[in-house]
Protein backbone atom coordinates (compact mmCIF):
# COMPACT_ATOMS: atom_id res chain seq x y z
CA UNK A 1 0.00 0.00 0.00
CA UNK A 2 3.00 2.28 0.51
CA UNK A 3 5.76 2.33 -2.02
CA UNK A 4 8.96 4.31 -2.53
CA UNK A 5 10.46 4.32 -6.00
CA UNK A 6 14.02 5.46 -6.63
CA UNK A 7 13.87 8.16 -3.99
CA UNK A 8 16.77 10.61 -3.80
CA UNK A 9 16.68 13.06 -0.90
CA UNK A 10 19.20 15.78 -0.23
CA UNK A 11 20.05 18.09 2.63
CA UNK A 12 21.39 21.05 0.72
CA UNK A 13 24.04 19.59 -1.53
CA UNK A 14 24.54 16.44 0.49
CA UNK A 15 22.75 13.49 -1.00
CA UNK A 16 21.39 11.44 1.85
CA UNK A 17 19.09 8.94 0.12
CA UNK A 18 20.51 7.57 -3.09
CA UNK A 19 17.76 5.79 -4.91
CA UNK A 20 15.65 4.08 -2.25
CA UNK A 21 12.93 1.71 -3.39
CA UNK A 22 10.82 -0.15 -0.90
CA UNK A 23 7.35 -1.43 -0.45
CA UNK A 24 5.04 -2.06 2.47
CA UNK A 25 1.94 -4.18 2.11
CA UNK A 26 -1.25 -3.79 4.11
CA UNK A 27 -1.06 -5.44 7.50
CA UNK A 28 2.70 -5.92 7.55
CA UNK A 29 5.32 -4.87 10.02
CA UNK A 30 8.35 -3.96 7.96
CA UNK A 31 11.62 -3.20 9.71
CA UNK A 32 14.08 -0.68 8.36
CA UNK A 33 17.49 -1.37 9.85
CA UNK A 34 20.84 0.31 9.54
CA UNK A 35 23.65 2.00 11.39
CA UNK A 36 23.52 5.53 12.73
CA UNK A 37 23.52 8.01 9.87
CA UNK A 38 22.44 5.48 7.26
CA UNK A 39 19.40 7.58 6.37
CA UNK A 40 16.57 5.78 8.17
CA UNK A 41 15.06 8.91 9.68
CA UNK A 42 15.34 10.64 6.33
CA UNK A 43 13.28 7.86 4.73
CA UNK A 44 10.51 8.46 7.26
CA UNK A 45 10.68 12.24 6.87
CA UNK A 46 10.43 11.82 3.13
CA UNK A 47 7.31 9.70 3.51
CA UNK A 48 5.60 12.02 6.00
CA UNK A 49 6.31 15.12 3.94
CA UNK A 50 8.75 16.86 6.29
CA UNK A 51 11.25 16.73 3.45
CA UNK A 52 10.54 16.49 -0.24
CA UNK A 53 12.79 14.26 -2.31
CA UNK A 54 14.80 15.65 -5.20
CA UNK A 55 13.53 12.89 -7.45
CA UNK A 56 11.59 9.69 -7.05
CA UNK A 57 8.08 8.75 -6.10
CA UNK A 58 6.23 8.03 -2.88
CA UNK A 59 2.99 6.24 -3.59
CA UNK A 60 0.13 5.55 -1.22
CA UNK A 61 -2.28 3.03 -2.67
CA UNK A 62 -0.84 3.84 -6.06
CA UNK A 63 -1.29 7.61 -5.76
CA UNK A 64 1.64 9.98 -5.50
CA UNK A 65 1.94 11.82 -2.18
CA UNK A 66 5.36 13.19 -2.89
CA UNK A 67 4.35 16.85 -3.15
CA UNK A 68 1.95 16.87 -0.22
CA UNK A 69 2.38 18.67 3.09
CA UNK A 70 2.70 16.78 6.38
CA UNK A 71 -0.82 17.93 7.25
CA UNK A 72 -2.25 16.42 4.06
CA UNK A 73 -0.30 13.22 4.59
CA UNK A 74 -1.63 12.76 8.14
CA UNK A 75 -5.11 13.21 6.75
CA UNK A 76 -4.40 10.46 4.22
CA UNK A 77 -3.68 8.05 7.06
CA UNK A 78 0.06 8.05 7.64
CA UNK A 79 1.28 8.89 11.14
CA UNK A 80 4.96 9.50 11.81
CA UNK A 81 6.13 8.97 15.40
CA UNK A 82 9.44 10.81 15.33
CA UNK A 83 12.83 9.86 16.67
CA UNK A 84 13.37 11.11 20.21
CA UNK A 85 9.57 11.02 20.80
CA UNK A 86 9.09 14.80 20.43
CA UNK A 87 6.06 14.87 22.65
CA UNK A 88 4.82 18.29 23.76
CA UNK A 89 6.51 18.38 27.14
CA UNK A 90 4.74 21.41 28.57
CA UNK A 91 1.33 20.07 27.63
CA UNK A 92 -0.38 17.39 29.63
CA UNK A 93 -0.87 13.83 28.48
CA UNK A 94 -4.47 14.31 27.42
CA UNK A 95 -3.62 17.45 25.45
CA UNK A 96 -0.87 15.58 23.63
CA UNK A 97 -3.32 12.87 22.66
CA UNK A 98 -5.94 15.42 21.60
CA UNK A 99 -3.38 17.13 19.39
CA UNK A 100 -2.72 13.78 17.78
CA UNK A 101 -6.32 13.93 16.58
CA UNK A 102 -5.93 17.52 15.35
CA UNK A 103 -6.96 16.71 11.79
CA UNK A 104 -10.15 14.97 12.88
CA UNK A 105 -13.48 16.28 14.08
CA UNK A 106 -15.45 13.11 14.74
CA UNK A 107 -15.57 13.71 18.50
CA UNK A 108 -17.34 10.46 19.27
CA UNK A 109 -14.88 8.29 17.38
CA UNK A 110 -11.95 10.19 18.89
CA UNK A 111 -13.25 9.19 22.31
CA UNK A 112 -13.38 5.55 21.22
CA UNK A 113 -9.82 5.67 19.92
CA UNK A 114 -8.70 7.21 23.17
CA UNK A 115 -10.16 4.23 25.05
CA UNK A 116 -8.47 1.83 22.69
CA UNK A 117 -5.14 3.55 23.23
CA UNK A 118 -5.61 3.25 26.99
CA UNK A 119 -6.23 -0.45 26.56
CA UNK A 120 -2.76 -0.78 25.03
CA UNK A 121 -1.06 1.83 27.24
CA UNK A 122 -2.97 1.72 30.56
CA UNK A 123 -0.25 3.79 32.23
CA UNK A 124 -1.24 6.83 30.19
CA UNK A 125 -4.77 6.81 31.53
CA UNK A 126 -3.49 7.34 35.06
CA UNK A 127 -1.38 10.29 33.98
CA UNK A 128 -3.86 12.26 31.88
CA UNK A 129 -3.46 15.57 33.69
CA UNK A 130 0.27 15.23 34.20
CA UNK A 131 2.67 17.31 32.18
CA UNK A 132 4.16 15.13 29.49
CA UNK A 133 7.67 16.34 30.30
CA UNK A 134 7.44 14.70 33.72
CA UNK A 135 6.84 11.22 32.30
CA UNK A 136 9.59 8.61 32.25
CA UNK A 137 11.28 7.75 28.97
CA UNK A 138 9.15 4.67 28.44
CA UNK A 139 5.94 6.53 29.20
CA UNK A 140 6.95 9.30 26.83
CA UNK A 141 7.44 6.73 24.08
CA UNK A 142 3.99 5.28 24.81
CA UNK A 143 2.56 8.75 24.61
CA UNK A 144 4.33 9.43 21.33
CA UNK A 145 2.90 6.26 19.82
CA UNK A 146 -0.52 7.01 21.32
CA UNK A 147 -0.43 10.50 19.85
CA UNK A 148 0.41 9.01 16.47
CA UNK A 149 -2.50 6.57 16.73
CA UNK A 150 -4.94 9.35 17.54
CA UNK A 151 -4.98 10.46 13.92
CA UNK A 152 -6.40 6.98 13.19
CA UNK A 153 -3.72 6.17 10.65
CA UNK A 154 -3.64 3.09 8.49
CA UNK A 155 0.16 3.24 8.44
CA UNK A 156 2.33 4.01 11.41
CA UNK A 157 5.95 5.08 10.93
CA UNK A 158 7.95 4.44 14.11
CA UNK A 159 11.42 5.93 14.41
CA UNK A 160 13.58 4.09 16.95
CA UNK A 161 10.91 3.56 19.61
CA UNK A 162 13.35 1.67 21.81
CA UNK A 163 16.04 4.34 21.76
CA UNK A 164 17.37 5.13 25.22
CA UNK A 165 15.02 2.79 27.08
CA UNK A 166 16.02 0.32 29.77
CA UNK A 167 16.15 -3.29 28.52
CA UNK A 168 12.97 -4.39 30.35
CA UNK A 169 11.09 -1.46 28.87
CA UNK A 170 12.39 -2.27 25.41
CA UNK A 171 10.65 -5.61 25.38
CA UNK A 172 7.41 -4.18 26.71
CA UNK A 173 7.43 -1.42 24.09
CA UNK A 174 7.89 -4.07 21.40
CA UNK A 175 4.97 -6.04 22.87
CA UNK A 176 2.84 -2.92 22.65
CA UNK A 177 3.89 -2.33 19.07
CA UNK A 178 2.87 -5.88 18.31
CA UNK A 179 -0.52 -5.19 19.92
CA UNK A 180 -0.96 -2.07 17.82
CA UNK A 181 -0.20 -4.19 14.79
CA UNK A 182 -2.78 -6.78 15.78
CA UNK A 183 -5.39 -4.04 15.97
CA UNK A 184 -4.96 -3.65 12.25
CA UNK A 185 -2.18 -1.14 11.71
CA UNK A 186 0.48 -1.44 9.07
CA UNK A 187 3.85 -0.48 10.53
CA UNK A 188 7.19 0.69 9.18
CA UNK A 189 9.58 0.23 12.07
CA UNK A 190 12.96 1.95 12.07
CA UNK A 191 15.28 0.39 14.62
CA UNK A 192 18.87 0.02 15.64
CA UNK A 193 17.82 -2.83 17.87
CA UNK A 194 17.75 -5.25 14.95
CA UNK A 195 17.28 -8.33 17.10
CA UNK A 196 13.98 -7.15 18.58
CA UNK A 197 12.78 -5.59 15.35
CA UNK A 198 13.32 -8.76 13.35
CA UNK A 199 11.32 -10.70 15.96
CA UNK A 200 8.11 -8.80 15.30
CA UNK A 201 8.63 -7.83 11.66
CA UNK A 202 7.62 -9.95 8.72
CA UNK A 203 10.09 -8.37 6.32
CA UNK A 204 13.03 -6.03 6.62
CA UNK A 205 15.27 -3.71 4.63
CA UNK A 206 18.84 -2.90 5.59
CA UNK A 207 19.99 0.60 4.77
CA UNK A 208 23.64 1.48 4.27
CA UNK A 209 24.69 5.06 3.56
CA UNK A 210 21.55 5.95 1.73
CA UNK A 211 21.04 2.75 -0.22
CA UNK A 212 19.20 -0.48 0.37
CA UNK A 213 21.94 -3.02 1.01
CA UNK A 214 19.70 -6.01 1.72
CA UNK A 215 16.09 -6.95 1.94
CA UNK A 216 14.16 -10.04 2.73
CA UNK A 217 11.95 -11.97 5.11
CA UNK A 218 12.75 -11.30 8.75
CA UNK A 219 13.64 -14.94 9.51
CA UNK A 220 16.05 -15.07 6.60
CA UNK A 221 17.79 -11.88 7.64
CA UNK A 222 18.03 -13.13 11.21
CA UNK A 223 19.95 -16.17 9.95
CA UNK A 224 22.05 -14.23 7.46
CA UNK A 225 25.69 -14.20 8.65
CA UNK A 226 26.33 -10.71 7.25
CA UNK A 227 23.39 -9.29 9.14
CA UNK A 228 24.37 -11.18 12.26
CA UNK A 229 27.85 -9.75 12.08
CA UNK A 230 26.91 -6.17 11.40
CA UNK A 231 23.63 -5.72 13.27
CA UNK A 232 23.11 -8.56 15.69
CA UNK A 233 26.43 -8.29 17.53
CA UNK A 234 27.86 -11.42 15.92
CA UNK A 235 24.66 -13.41 16.59
CA UNK B 1 -3.46 57.23 56.73
CA UNK B 2 -0.52 59.56 56.33
CA UNK B 3 0.21 61.55 53.22
CA UNK B 4 3.32 59.47 52.60
CA UNK B 5 1.29 56.32 52.30
CA UNK B 6 -1.28 58.09 50.16
CA UNK B 7 1.40 59.19 47.75
CA UNK B 8 2.64 55.64 47.64
CA UNK B 9 -0.80 54.25 46.84
CA UNK B 10 -1.47 56.92 44.25
CA UNK B 11 1.77 56.20 42.43
CA UNK B 12 1.15 52.49 42.73
CA UNK B 13 -2.24 52.93 41.09
CA UNK B 14 -0.85 55.11 38.33
CA UNK B 15 1.92 52.59 37.77
CA UNK B 16 -0.51 49.69 37.62
CA UNK B 17 -2.54 51.57 35.05
CA UNK B 18 0.33 52.12 32.65
CA UNK B 19 1.60 48.62 33.48
CA UNK B 20 -1.62 47.15 32.10
CA UNK B 21 -0.95 48.91 28.81
CA UNK B 22 2.62 47.59 28.71
CA UNK B 23 1.36 44.11 29.48
CA UNK B 24 -1.09 44.16 26.57
CA UNK B 25 1.67 45.14 24.17
CA UNK B 26 4.18 42.73 25.71
CA UNK B 27 1.81 39.84 25.02
CA UNK B 28 2.21 40.29 21.28
CA UNK B 29 6.00 40.30 21.51
CA UNK B 30 6.02 37.19 23.63
CA UNK B 31 3.45 35.25 21.58
CA UNK B 32 5.22 35.88 18.30
CA UNK B 33 8.59 35.13 19.84
CA UNK B 34 7.23 31.93 21.36
CA UNK B 35 6.01 30.71 18.00
CA UNK B 36 8.67 31.76 15.50
CA UNK B 37 11.49 33.12 17.72
CA UNK B 38 11.22 36.50 16.06
CA UNK B 39 11.55 39.71 17.99
CA UNK B 40 9.06 41.68 15.97
CA UNK B 41 10.30 45.22 16.30
CA UNK B 42 7.36 46.48 14.27
CA UNK B 43 5.04 45.49 17.10
CA UNK B 44 5.36 48.85 18.87
CA UNK B 45 4.19 50.47 15.65
CA UNK B 46 1.05 48.34 15.65
CA UNK B 47 0.30 49.82 19.05
CA UNK B 48 0.69 53.30 17.53
CA UNK B 49 -1.43 52.42 14.48
CA UNK B 50 -4.05 51.10 16.88
CA UNK B 51 -4.15 54.47 18.62
CA UNK B 52 -4.66 56.23 15.27
CA UNK B 53 -7.32 53.77 14.21
CA UNK B 54 -9.03 54.56 17.50
CA UNK B 55 -8.85 58.23 16.61
CA UNK B 56 -10.43 57.52 13.25
CA UNK B 57 -13.16 55.47 14.89
CA UNK B 58 -13.89 58.33 17.28
CA UNK B 59 -14.24 60.55 14.23
CA UNK B 60 -16.67 58.13 12.63
CA UNK B 61 -18.66 57.85 15.83
CA UNK B 62 -18.85 61.64 16.07
CA UNK B 63 -20.60 61.73 12.69
CA UNK B 64 -23.42 59.76 14.27
CA UNK B 65 -24.06 62.58 16.69
CA UNK B 66 -24.51 62.74 20.41
CA UNK B 67 -27.28 60.15 20.53
CA UNK B 68 -24.83 57.31 21.11
CA UNK B 69 -23.91 56.67 24.77
CA UNK B 70 -20.20 56.92 25.64
CA UNK B 71 -19.78 53.24 26.43
CA UNK B 72 -21.14 52.26 23.01
CA UNK B 73 -18.66 54.64 21.38
CA UNK B 74 -15.86 53.09 23.39
CA UNK B 75 -16.82 49.58 22.37
CA UNK B 76 -17.00 50.61 18.73
CA UNK B 77 -13.60 52.32 18.95
CA UNK B 78 -11.97 49.23 20.44
CA UNK B 79 -13.50 46.87 17.92
CA UNK B 80 -12.58 49.11 15.01
CA UNK B 81 -8.97 49.48 16.12
CA UNK B 82 -8.59 45.80 17.00
CA UNK B 83 -10.05 44.57 13.72
CA UNK B 84 -7.99 47.01 11.66
CA UNK B 85 -4.76 46.12 13.45
CA UNK B 86 -5.44 42.41 13.29
CA UNK B 87 -5.80 42.69 9.53
CA UNK B 88 -2.68 44.80 9.32
CA UNK B 89 -0.73 42.37 11.52
CA UNK B 90 -1.86 39.43 9.37
CA UNK B 91 -0.94 41.27 6.20
CA UNK B 92 2.51 42.15 7.51
CA UNK B 93 3.13 38.55 8.47
CA UNK B 94 2.05 37.37 5.06
CA UNK B 95 4.02 39.84 3.01
CA UNK B 96 7.10 40.57 5.12
CA UNK B 97 7.83 37.57 7.37
CA UNK B 98 6.37 34.49 5.72
CA UNK B 99 8.66 34.68 2.70
CA UNK B 100 11.61 34.75 5.12
CA UNK B 101 10.71 31.61 6.97
CA UNK B 102 13.71 29.33 6.99
CA UNK B 103 16.18 32.14 6.41
CA UNK B 104 18.47 33.32 9.23
CA UNK B 105 16.78 34.91 12.25
CA UNK B 106 18.68 38.13 11.71
CA UNK B 107 17.05 38.64 8.31
CA UNK B 108 13.57 38.66 9.80
CA UNK B 109 14.73 40.86 12.66
CA UNK B 110 16.11 43.47 10.27
CA UNK B 111 12.96 43.21 8.18
CA UNK B 112 10.89 43.97 11.25
CA UNK B 113 12.88 47.15 11.79
CA UNK B 114 12.15 48.03 8.17
CA UNK B 115 8.45 47.38 8.65
CA UNK B 116 8.60 49.60 11.71
CA UNK B 117 9.97 52.55 9.70
CA UNK B 118 7.44 51.89 6.98
CA UNK B 119 4.51 52.02 9.39
CA UNK B 120 5.77 55.20 11.08
CA UNK B 121 6.13 56.94 7.77
CA UNK B 122 2.82 55.68 6.44
CA UNK B 123 1.03 57.03 9.50
CA UNK B 124 2.91 60.31 9.26
CA UNK B 125 1.80 60.71 5.65
CA UNK B 126 -1.79 59.77 6.33
CA UNK B 127 -2.40 61.60 9.59
CA UNK B 128 0.33 64.22 9.53
CA UNK B 129 3.47 64.65 11.55
CA UNK B 130 1.95 66.81 14.24
CA UNK B 131 0.61 65.46 17.49
CA UNK B 132 -3.12 64.82 17.25
CA UNK B 133 -5.54 65.53 20.03
CA UNK B 134 -7.84 62.72 21.03
CA UNK B 135 -11.37 63.98 21.72
CA UNK B 136 -12.63 63.16 25.18
CA UNK B 137 -15.20 60.50 24.70
CA UNK B 138 -15.24 59.40 28.32
CA UNK B 139 -17.05 61.52 30.89
CA UNK B 140 -14.33 63.22 32.97
CA UNK B 141 -15.34 61.34 36.08
CA UNK B 142 -13.04 61.00 38.99
CA UNK B 143 -13.49 59.43 42.41
CA UNK B 144 -11.74 60.07 45.65
CA UNK B 145 -11.14 56.89 47.61
CA UNK B 146 -9.36 57.52 50.90
CA UNK B 147 -7.43 60.39 49.43
CA UNK B 148 -6.45 58.56 46.26
CA UNK B 149 -7.99 59.72 43.04
CA UNK B 150 -9.22 57.16 40.55
CA UNK B 151 -10.44 58.29 37.15
CA UNK B 152 -12.95 56.64 34.87
CA UNK B 153 -10.27 56.08 32.23
CA UNK B 154 -8.20 54.23 34.80
CA UNK B 155 -11.14 51.97 35.55
CA UNK B 156 -11.65 51.38 31.84
CA UNK B 157 -7.97 50.51 31.43
CA UNK B 158 -8.18 48.02 34.29
CA UNK B 159 -11.45 46.50 33.16
CA UNK B 160 -10.49 46.10 29.52
CA UNK B 161 -6.94 44.88 30.19
CA UNK B 162 -7.86 42.38 32.86
CA UNK B 163 -10.72 41.00 30.74
CA UNK B 164 -8.45 40.58 27.75
CA UNK B 165 -5.76 38.87 29.79
CA UNK B 166 -8.26 36.50 31.34
CA UNK B 167 -9.71 35.78 27.91
CA UNK B 168 -6.30 35.18 26.36
CA UNK B 169 -5.29 32.83 29.16
CA UNK B 170 -8.50 30.87 28.68
CA UNK B 171 -8.08 30.86 24.92
CA UNK B 172 -4.51 29.52 25.01
CA UNK B 173 -5.40 26.89 27.54
CA UNK B 174 -8.66 25.58 26.18
CA UNK B 175 -9.26 26.18 22.52
CA UNK B 176 -8.02 24.10 19.61
CA UNK B 177 -6.13 27.08 18.23
CA UNK B 178 -4.63 27.80 21.66
CA UNK B 179 -3.37 24.24 21.99
CA UNK B 180 -1.99 24.39 18.48
CA UNK B 181 -0.11 27.57 19.41
CA UNK B 182 1.42 25.94 22.47
CA UNK B 183 2.35 22.84 20.50
CA UNK B 184 3.93 24.85 17.72
CA UNK B 185 5.91 27.01 20.10
CA UNK B 186 7.29 23.95 21.77
CA UNK B 187 8.10 21.68 18.88
CA UNK B 188 7.46 22.83 15.32
CA UNK B 189 8.37 19.51 13.74
CA UNK B 190 6.04 17.50 15.95
CA UNK B 191 3.36 20.12 15.40
CA UNK B 192 3.62 19.62 11.64
CA UNK B 193 3.55 15.86 12.07
CA UNK B 194 0.24 15.89 13.92
CA UNK B 195 -1.20 18.01 11.13
CA UNK B 196 -1.30 21.46 12.70
CA UNK B 197 -1.66 24.04 9.89
CA UNK B 198 1.48 25.91 10.83
CA UNK B 199 0.95 28.93 8.58
CA UNK B 200 -2.55 29.54 9.83
CA UNK B 201 -1.46 29.32 13.46
CA UNK B 202 1.38 31.78 12.90
CA UNK B 203 -0.96 34.17 11.11
CA UNK B 204 -3.50 33.95 13.91
CA UNK B 205 -0.80 34.64 16.48
CA UNK B 206 0.22 37.82 14.69
CA UNK B 207 -3.40 38.90 14.38
CA UNK B 208 -4.19 38.33 18.04
CA UNK B 209 -1.02 40.05 19.21
CA UNK B 210 -1.79 43.00 16.96
CA UNK B 211 -5.34 43.28 18.20
CA UNK B 212 -4.11 43.35 21.80
CA UNK B 213 -1.50 46.00 21.00
CA UNK B 214 -4.07 48.18 19.26
CA UNK B 215 -6.41 48.03 22.24
CA UNK B 216 -3.44 49.12 24.32
CA UNK B 217 -2.91 51.95 21.82
CA UNK B 218 -6.47 53.16 22.20
CA UNK B 219 -6.25 53.01 26.00
CA UNK B 220 -2.99 54.94 25.87
CA UNK B 221 -4.47 57.58 23.57
CA UNK B 222 -7.55 58.00 25.76
CA UNK B 223 -5.39 58.28 28.85
CA UNK B 224 -2.96 60.89 27.52
CA UNK B 225 -5.36 62.70 25.22
CA UNK B 226 -2.98 62.83 22.28
CA UNK B 227 -1.15 60.61 19.82
CA UNK B 228 1.96 61.02 17.75
CA UNK B 229 3.36 58.86 14.97
CA UNK B 230 6.49 58.03 16.97
CA UNK B 231 4.64 57.02 20.14
CA UNK B 232 5.11 53.37 19.18
CA UNK B 233 8.85 53.49 19.58
CA UNK B 234 9.13 54.10 23.31
CA UNK B 235 6.05 52.11 24.26
CA UNK B 236 7.23 49.23 22.10
CA UNK B 237 10.68 49.24 23.63
CA UNK B 238 9.22 49.29 27.13
CA UNK B 239 6.80 46.49 26.35
CA UNK B 240 9.66 44.51 24.87
CA UNK B 241 11.53 45.07 28.12
CA UNK B 242 8.48 43.85 30.00
CA UNK B 243 8.35 40.71 27.86
CA UNK B 244 12.03 39.97 28.47
CA UNK B 245 11.64 40.79 32.16
CA UNK B 246 8.78 38.32 32.46
CA UNK B 247 10.54 35.72 30.31
CA UNK B 248 10.21 36.05 26.57
CA UNK B 249 7.85 33.41 25.22
CA UNK B 250 5.88 33.20 28.46
CA UNK B 251 2.37 34.62 28.43
CA UNK B 252 1.94 35.02 32.19
CA UNK B 253 5.48 36.40 32.16
CA UNK B 254 4.51 39.18 29.75
CA UNK B 255 1.54 40.11 31.93
CA UNK B 256 3.59 40.13 35.12
CA UNK B 257 6.53 41.87 33.46
CA UNK B 258 4.33 44.62 32.05
CA UNK B 259 2.52 45.27 35.29
CA UNK B 260 5.71 45.29 37.37
CA UNK B 261 7.46 47.58 34.93
CA UNK B 262 4.55 50.00 35.17
CA UNK B 263 4.68 49.88 38.96
CA UNK B 264 8.44 50.52 39.03
CA UNK B 265 7.93 53.43 36.71
CA UNK B 266 5.08 54.85 38.77
CA UNK B 267 6.97 54.59 42.02
CA UNK B 268 10.17 55.81 40.43
CA UNK B 269 8.38 58.84 39.04
CA UNK B 270 6.82 59.54 42.44
CA UNK B 271 9.90 59.13 44.59
CA UNK B 272 12.88 59.82 42.40
CA UNK B 273 12.14 61.95 39.41
CA UNK B 274 9.55 61.74 36.70
CA UNK B 275 12.10 62.89 34.16
CA UNK B 276 14.02 59.70 34.73
CA UNK B 277 11.06 57.37 34.49
CA UNK B 278 11.84 56.24 30.95
CA UNK B 279 15.28 55.19 32.05
CA UNK B 280 14.01 52.58 34.52
CA UNK B 281 12.78 50.35 31.75
CA UNK B 282 16.19 50.17 30.15
CA UNK B 283 17.93 49.76 33.46
CA UNK B 284 15.70 46.75 34.08
CA UNK B 285 16.35 45.41 30.59
CA UNK B 286 20.10 45.57 31.07
CA UNK B 287 19.96 44.02 34.54
CA UNK B 288 17.70 41.19 33.43
CA UNK B 289 19.79 40.46 30.36
CA UNK B 290 22.94 40.28 32.46
CA UNK B 291 21.68 38.32 35.44
CA UNK B 292 18.66 36.34 34.30
CA UNK B 293 18.15 36.39 30.54
CA UNK B 294 15.37 33.83 30.81
CA UNK B 295 13.35 36.35 32.84
CA UNK B 296 11.06 35.75 35.79
CA UNK B 297 8.81 33.08 34.32
CA UNK B 298 10.84 31.99 31.32
CA UNK B 299 11.07 28.24 31.10
CA UNK B 300 14.49 26.74 30.84
CA UNK B 301 13.43 23.79 28.78
CA UNK B 302 16.49 21.77 27.80
CA UNK B 303 17.67 22.43 24.25
CA UNK B 304 15.72 20.33 21.78
CA UNK B 305 17.72 17.62 20.11
N1 LIG C 1 18.85 18.29 8.75
C1 LIG C 1 19.96 17.75 8.21
N2 LIG C 1 20.83 18.51 7.53
C2 LIG C 1 21.95 17.98 6.98
N3 LIG C 1 22.27 16.68 7.05
C3 LIG C 1 21.45 15.87 7.71
C4 LIG C 1 20.25 16.36 8.31
N4 LIG C 1 19.61 15.32 8.90
C5 LIG C 1 20.40 14.24 8.66
N5 LIG C 1 21.47 14.56 7.94
C6 LIG C 1 22.51 13.65 7.50
O1 LIG C 1 21.93 12.65 6.68
C7 LIG C 1 22.44 11.38 7.00
C8 LIG C 1 21.32 10.44 7.38
O2 LIG C 1 20.72 10.89 8.57
P1 LIG C 1 19.48 10.16 9.23
O3 LIG C 1 18.42 9.96 8.22
O4 LIG C 1 19.12 10.91 10.43
O5 LIG C 1 20.11 8.76 9.59
P2 LIG C 1 19.63 7.66 10.64
O6 LIG C 1 18.24 7.95 11.04
O7 LIG C 1 19.75 6.38 9.89
O8 LIG C 1 20.58 7.71 11.79
C9 LIG C 1 23.46 11.57 8.11
O9 LIG C 1 24.73 11.59 7.54
C10 LIG C 1 23.11 12.92 8.67
O10 LIG C 1 24.27 13.56 9.13
MG1 LIG D 1 17.52 8.36 12.86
Amino acid sequence: MLELKHVYTRYGKVECLKGISLQINRGEIVALLGANGAGKTTVLKTISGLIHPATGEVLLDGKSIVAKTPEEIVRLGIAHVPEGRKIFQRLNVLENLELGAFVRNDTHEIQKDLEQIFSIFPLLKRRLKQKAGTLSGGEQQMLAIGRGLMSRPSILLLDEPSLGLAPILVSSIFKMIDQVHQQGKTILLVEQNARMALKIASRAYVLEIGQIAMEGRAEDLQDNPVVQDAYLGGG
Amino acid sequence: MGPDFQLFLQQLLNGLTIGMVYALIALGYTMVYGIIQLINFAHGEIFMVGAYLGLTAIGIAALLGAAVPWWAVIIFVFLFAAAGSALLGGLIEKTAYKPLRGSPKLTALITSIGVSFFLQNAVMLIYGAREQNVPEILPAKQWDVAGISISLIQLVIFGVSVSLMVFLTWFIKNTRMGKAMRALSENPEAARLVGIPVNRVIRTTFMMGSALASVAGVLFALNYGSVNFHDGYLAGLKAFTAAVFGGIGSIPGAMLGGILLGVFEGLGAGYLSSEWKDVFAFLILVIVLIFKPSGMLGENVPEKV
